[in-house]
């Protein structure tokens, strides 16, 4: 007997709603192809893009940090779903949404917060940042923690390059990061 | 509540809960079908998972498995601090905690600045770890 999607979807919201989740996520649609969005009830934990998600692995990745309650939930995501829509056409500069950062390090932390505040349209460099975060000699460990930024796009790595201007590299691969700045107005 | 008593005694470690509900939503519901008939099944399937969901295992206290996170007091960066904290422990433990710990480097990133292999880096950077928790440094 095969469960209807009427019926899994009204399960799914049920269980959104009733907030018995750890995390929900869902898979959406962008121009840079399919991203998974995952939040907690604290805010969004997880942007995975298609070229690097396996949605198996990023579950079970999602399961070790947050916990074993997750379900796939478009409710849950829903308002980042929305500002991320805005983000691509154009419509929208910064997002109003909180993000989960449990479990992630203190310096981590640190030079995420920094990032949050690079603009839309700017970039910026591993060493400006590094700087900016108080540490002036990490810039490589502000590279790795670029390197593993679980909410791109929303904590825009996309805006840090390298010293001499190269796009350096970029999870979604270079031509997403690219195709950001552009969008953004950053490059001509 | 069955299934209650079962996750409390049972120390196993469930999938994902999404992983769960695929592997069974079928099942469950042909026998809600058969035994209540398709009026009463559906609102019966909704109720059976989420009183699933709420007895599933929820987050555990230290999710990711690393080190709590180290507060710097005195608004210091927590990196200074974990130096501070290492700063008795031998030099190649201490540079592995402090690159991994403080700065989160990988361990790929550690053993090129350490001149050894990863897995070299890792030892001691766990070793550290358990050399801090024992308090067994000094």
């Amino acid at each position: 007997m095969t469960v209807s999607a009427d019926l899994d979807r009204r399960f799914r919201d049920a269980a959104a709603t009733a907030g018995l989740l750890d995390i929900g996520f869902d898979v959406i649609d962008s121009p840079i192809g399919p991203l998974l969005v995952a939040a907690s009830d604290r805010g969004l934990a997880r942007i995975s893009f298609s070229a690097t998600f396996d949605p198996e692995e990023t579950i079970e990745s999602l399961a070790r940090a947050f916990g074993p309650r997750i379900l796939r939930s478009s409710r849950t995501i829903d308002p980042a779903r929305r500002q991320l829509d805005e983000y691509f056409d154009g419509r929208r500069e910064g997002f109003e949404l909180d993000v989960d950062l449990r479990g992630v390090p203190e310096f981590t932390r640190r030079v995420l917060n920094e990032l949050a505040r690079v603009p839309y349209g700017r970039t910026t460099t591993y060493a400006q940042l590094a700087v900016s975060a108080g540490a002036p000699r990490a810039a490589r460990a502000v590279g790795a923690v670029m390197n593993r930024n679980r909410i791109p796009i929303v904590l825009p790595c996309h805006r840090v390059v390298g010293t001499n201007g190269s796009l350096t590299g970029y999870a979604g691969g270079l031509d997403v990061k690219e195709r950001l700045l552009r969008l953004e107005g950053a490059l001509l | 509540v069955r299934f209650r008593k079962m996750m409390g005694t049972v120390p196993i470690d469930l999938p994902p809960f999404e992983r769960f509900y695929a592997d069974h939503r079928d099942v469950v519901l042909g026998h809600l079908l058969r035994k209540l008939g398709r009026n009463g099944a559906e609102d019966a399937f909704q109720e059976t998972f989420l009183r699933a969901l709420h007895a599933y295992p929820y987050r555990r206290a230290h999710p990711t498995g690393e080190l709590p996170e180290l507060v710097a007091e005195d608004g210091r960066a927590a990196y200074l601090e974990l130096d501070h904290l290492a700063s008795t422990l031998p030099p190649t433990e201490r540079a592995a905690v402090v690159l991994r710990y403080g700065y989160d480097l990988a361990y790929d990133d550690i053993a090129v600045a350490l001149g050894s292999s990863a897995e070299a880096a890792r030892q001691a950077a766990s070793s550290g770890v358990r050399r801090l928790r024992k308090g067994t440094v000094r």
